[in-house]
């Protein structure tokens, strides 16, 4: 090859790099064969409390579902896990109809119009869907619920820093009055403590000041609660990791973003649109690419480029799998072990459900000792709860209850609960 | 493409008139199928109070297993990949994808822990992270490393966002609000520059496919937040004047952005921190072998110089002292998350997998190769194609169809009948630079036999365009479809499935 290219080594082609700099010593450790890394790797492995590995109650965003088996067989296939972005749509039909599968699938569970192939994760679908209500209303304040997961809120407030944009968070109960110049109002439903929200008057009063209502939502609750599309959502948003993606420490995940119809040309990402071939066959593109930064550059309504489109591709084998009936399965029985565990919790002397109104498949309990250290006694006991989800008025611990929690799950945390909490009312009572 | 189906028999049940290659979900619905993997009670429902309740239908499809199988197994033959082929994408870096890199991250210590677990039960975890960071650093020669984006137009945000935080720590902020990006740059530069509310000033290329340095000095101010800058850059040139170009930024107060998208050429060949960048993002799908997933997920780590480190996103991960590993504090200066959690970390696992596997010694060979194998394609091609810019390439390289256009075929009719000899397509029209671009990055992992089928092939296409354009603007004639009508499908929407009426 080096004879061909007419040279004797490939340094003869790399004179434009300064000669100071060129080839340095990196200091990289030296390079393992596949059986070595392995082993190196499964012992990092192990260092890592698998959710498997005892009972588990983490969840908000990320969540703990269970898997049907075809999911990740057919989801991690070559053909769609070595594709590319279906630039050449004549050799990524797979892609596409599977992406669009997508889009379809969402747009029914959300009732939402339109569904994109995805954002990053929850968070900057958040993000983008105040910046598309910045963009559509030409506002330049956004009103988010301080009921709306922390990390969403966060990352919005890192990405308002951008266009310099003003956020003013509120507790749900006072968006309706804070909609007067907003763009929009972002209200989580269930919120990030697991309580139902009456979205309709926020969405309402979203409407009468001119502005949008952004509903953030899961998958699962869309199942079995109204969805965003029928409770005025102008724009619905969510995690979308519960179908069927692991865990993996929070990423990579499934940004979930719809709209309604007369909002698409604002919408941010990619989206795969019907048509037909030159033969008169049905296919699928990527479609209305005005909208998008390899066409518009500065004019593009997001830079986002690579997506989470695998992860969208997983989510439909999921529901594909799961069906109606079966996604109404898994939401119900968190919803039903949630309750059954709030009951016997708050049976435990100091502990009670820190919440007002009906809630669906989490709730805050509000404990006796503070909700971090509960949550690090519990872990001693290999018990796994979240504490109050970085709400700064509300402490506590957040129990999220699915398909994977079994009964003797429940019976562990429930002792593991009275026992510490027992003998911390004994340490007080003994000062 | 004889692994490529060109007729898939419908499922019966097909209720569409428009003939199909696989029908939708929708279309082999029957009602009363699936959903047997979880089983739950309708009690729960009265759980929820009635005004909450779903009132809407929900339609989804109720299908079998064996029919999702066999659906979503016929999708992934309709499409193309590296798995079944050679994909040489400019910019995109389609190399081999190692096995070993999916099945650990599939390990359960890693697939199956939650992000808002307490630091002591994944230590593994944290470590990995850790390691990644110094590792990535080292490798660009920087000070720090931030794994949070998740990919790479993720990073120029982060990055730009970055800039916005030190320029005003120095009080300099309100004045600067320009990012200047040359023409070869990629469409996220802009746009990302136009999310953090900033004006782009674009600056054109010289005849050697450089930035032009004249028109880069004269384009810079006071008022300038910073260059976004590739390289090698999209023409596959590595730039020339590259200090020169650093330090007129750096001497107007600006700051140099370097989008990481061609480090596979880089790669124990140079180091970005070393050339007079202030950060570089990598795309750890690209560089460091992470499958692309049909578009993603990819993961966009951004590596800077110390004196942009406080105000990288949280968390970050730090070793303590005694050795373990934690999510550090939240620095006073930093610019916040920008995103829920750590990163990508499932494709992170990837990257450090692949990079512990080859080391040091392995990723210099993996850029060597890939610029070996670049030169040794255009070095077969010259002669059928244009040249944009004729001097040695770096990992990619960029022809012109102008030649055969004027014969009567256009670039993306040469992509479309290299769909026909077999192979994926490279980059079309792209960089704007360049009239009828086609952009090829081979990668190290092609064989040198696959090379030459690849260079034949183009050679057979140039050979058509000149005795035979109309059969290549027929093109393609093997793959599952013929060209798809993309202005109909914009003017008449048609985003969702929807009932036949």
């Amino acid at each position: 090859m080096l004879k061909r290219v007419g040279i004797k080594s490939v340094d003869e082609l790399l004179t434009a790099i300064p000669k100071d700099a060129l080839r340095p010593k990196l200091g990289l450790p030296a390079g393992m064969s596949e059986i070595e890394v392995q082993t190196h790797l499964e012992a990092l492995a192990a260092r890592n409390r698998p959710a498997g590995a005892g009972p588990f109650f983490i969840g908000g965003p990320v969540q703990r579902r269970y898997i049907p088996a075809a999911v990740p067989v057919l989801a991690l296939r070559g053909e769609f896990l070595t594709a590319y972005t279906p630039y050449q749509p004549e050799v990524s039909q797979g892609t596409l109809q599977a992406v669009f599968e997508y889009q379809s699938l969402l747009s029914e569970l959300l009732a939402m119009d339109v569904v994109n192939s995805s954002m990053y994760d929850g968070s900057t679908a958040v993000a983008e869907a105040a910046f598309m209500a910045v963009r559509a209303t030409g506002r330049k304040k956004v009103v988010v619920a301080r009921e709306v997961f922390y990390q969403f809120r966060d990352t919005l407030r890192t990405y308002a820093q951008g266009p310099g944009l003003e956020v003013r968070e509120v507790p749900t109960r006072d968006l309706v009055a804070n909609a007067e110049g907003a763009a929009c109002l972002i209200v989580q439903h269930p919120d990030s403590f697991g309580a139902l929200v009456d979205v309709r008057p926020i969405a309402e009063a979203a409407h009468a000041a001119g502005g949008l209502c952004v509903q953030v939502t899961e998958p699962h609750a869309s199942a079995l609660l109204e969805p965003p599309g029928g409770l005025g959502a102008d724009i619905a948003v969510g995690e979308g990791q519960p179908l069927g993606i692991p865990m993996s420490l929070g990423g990579p995940h499934l940004g979930i973003f719809a709209a309604r119809e007369a909002l698409v040309r604002q919408m941010p990402g990619r989206i795969v649109g019907e048509t037909k071939d030159a033969r008169g066959t049905r296919g699928f593109v990527n479609t209305l690419q005005t909208r998008e930064q390899h066409i518009r550059r500065e004019k593009a309504t997001s830079n986002i480029c690579t997506n989470e489109a695998l992860a969208a591709i997983t989510a439909a084998a999921y529901l594909a799998l799961m069906g109606p009936t079966g996604l109404r399965a898994a939401a119900r029985t968190g919803v039903a072990k949630a309750h059954a565990l709030a009951a016997r919790l708050s049976s435990v002397p100091g502990c009670a459900v820190a919440l007002d109104g009906p809630f669906f498949d989490r709730f805050q309990l509000r404990t006796p000792v503070p909700g971090r250290d509960l949550k690090h006694a519990l872990a001693k006991e290999n018990v796994l709860v979240d504490d109050g989800l970085h709400h700064e008025e509300r402490d506590g611990i957040v129990i999220q209850c699915t398909e994977m929690t079994s009964d003797s799950d429940a019976d562990a945390l429930v002792s593991a609960v009275e026992r510490i909490t027992a003998g911390t009312r004994e340490t007080v009572a003994a000062r | 493409m004889t692994a490529i189906r060109t007729q898939v028999v419908p499922d019966s049940g097909v209720k569409t008139a428009a003939p199909a290659l696989e029908p939708l979900l929708n279309e082999i619905h029957e009602a009363g199928r699936a959903g047997r993997h979880v089983r739950g009670s309708e009690d729960a429902d009265a759980l929820i109070p009635n005004e909450f309740r779903r009132r809407a239908s929900l339609d989804l499809p109720e299908i079998t297993e064996p029919q999702v199988v066999r659906h979503f197994t016929h999708l992934a033959q309709l499409n193309y990949a590296v798995d079944t082929g050679m994909y040489p994408l400019g910019s995109c870096t389609m190399k081999y994808n190692p096995k070993v890199n999916d099945r650990i991250a599939a390990l359960a210590g890693f697939a199956e822990i939650h992000p808002r677990q307490d630091d002591d039960t994944i230590q593994g975890a944290l470590r990995l992270m850790f390691e990644l960071q110094e590792l990535l650093a080292k490798l660009t020669g920087m000070d720090a490393a931030t794994l949070q984006p998740a990919a790479g137009a993720h990073a120029e945000f982060t990055a730009l966002l970055v800039f916005k935080a030190y320029h005003s720590k120095r009080g300099d902020a309100a004045r600067r609000r320009r990012v200047i990006v040359p023409d070869t740059a990629h469409g996220t530069n802009p746009a990302s520059a136009a999310m953090c509310g900033y004006t782009v000033t674009t600056v054109k290329s010289d005849s050697r496919g450089n930035i032009d340095l004249a028109s880069l000095k004269a384009a810079l101010g006071d008022d300038v937040v910073g260059l976004m800058l590739t390289n090698p850059n999209t023409l596959g040139l590595f730039e020339e004047r590259l200090r020169e170009v650093c330090d007129a930024v750096h001497n107007a107060g600006g700051l140099v952005y370097g989008d990481g998208a061609n480090m596979n050429a880089l790669l124990g060949v140079a180091r970005p921190g070393d050339l007079g960048f202030d950060c570089i993002h990598i795309n750890v799908h690209k560089t460091f072998s992470t499958p692309h997933g049909a578009g993603g997920p990819g993961a966009g780590p951004l590596c800077v110089k110390a004196k942009l480190e406080p105000f990288l996103p949280h968390p970050r991960t730090t070793r303590d002292t005694d050795g373990s590993y934690r999510r550090g504090p939240t620095p006073p200066d930093s610019i916040g998350r920008v995103r829920s959690f750590f990163g990508n970390f499932g494709v992170l696992v990837r990257a450090y997998t692949y990079i512990r596997t080859l080391g040091e010694e392995g990723l210099a060979e993996a850029s060597n190769d890939a610029i070996l194998a670049a030169n040794y394609l255009l070095a077969q091609l010259r002669d059928s194609y244009d040249v944009a810019f004729d001097r040695p390439c770096m990992h990619e390289f960029v022809l012109s169809a102008s030649r055969q256009r004027k014969q009567g075929a256009s670039a993306l009719d040469v992509a479309k009948a290299l769909i026909d000899e077999g192979f994926h397509p490279p980059t079309v029209y792209f960089p704007l630079v360049v009239p009828e671009a086609l952009m090829i990055e081979p990668t190290e992992t092609e064989p040198r036999e696959t090379l030459d089928a690849f260079a034949a092939a183009m050679v057979r296409v140039a050979e058509r365009a000149k005795t035979d354009p109309a059969s290549v603007k027929a093109a393609p004639l093997h793959a599952p479809l013929a060209r798809l009508d993309e202005v109909s499908a914009a003017r008449y929407p048609r985003l969702r499935w929807q009932r036949p009426t």
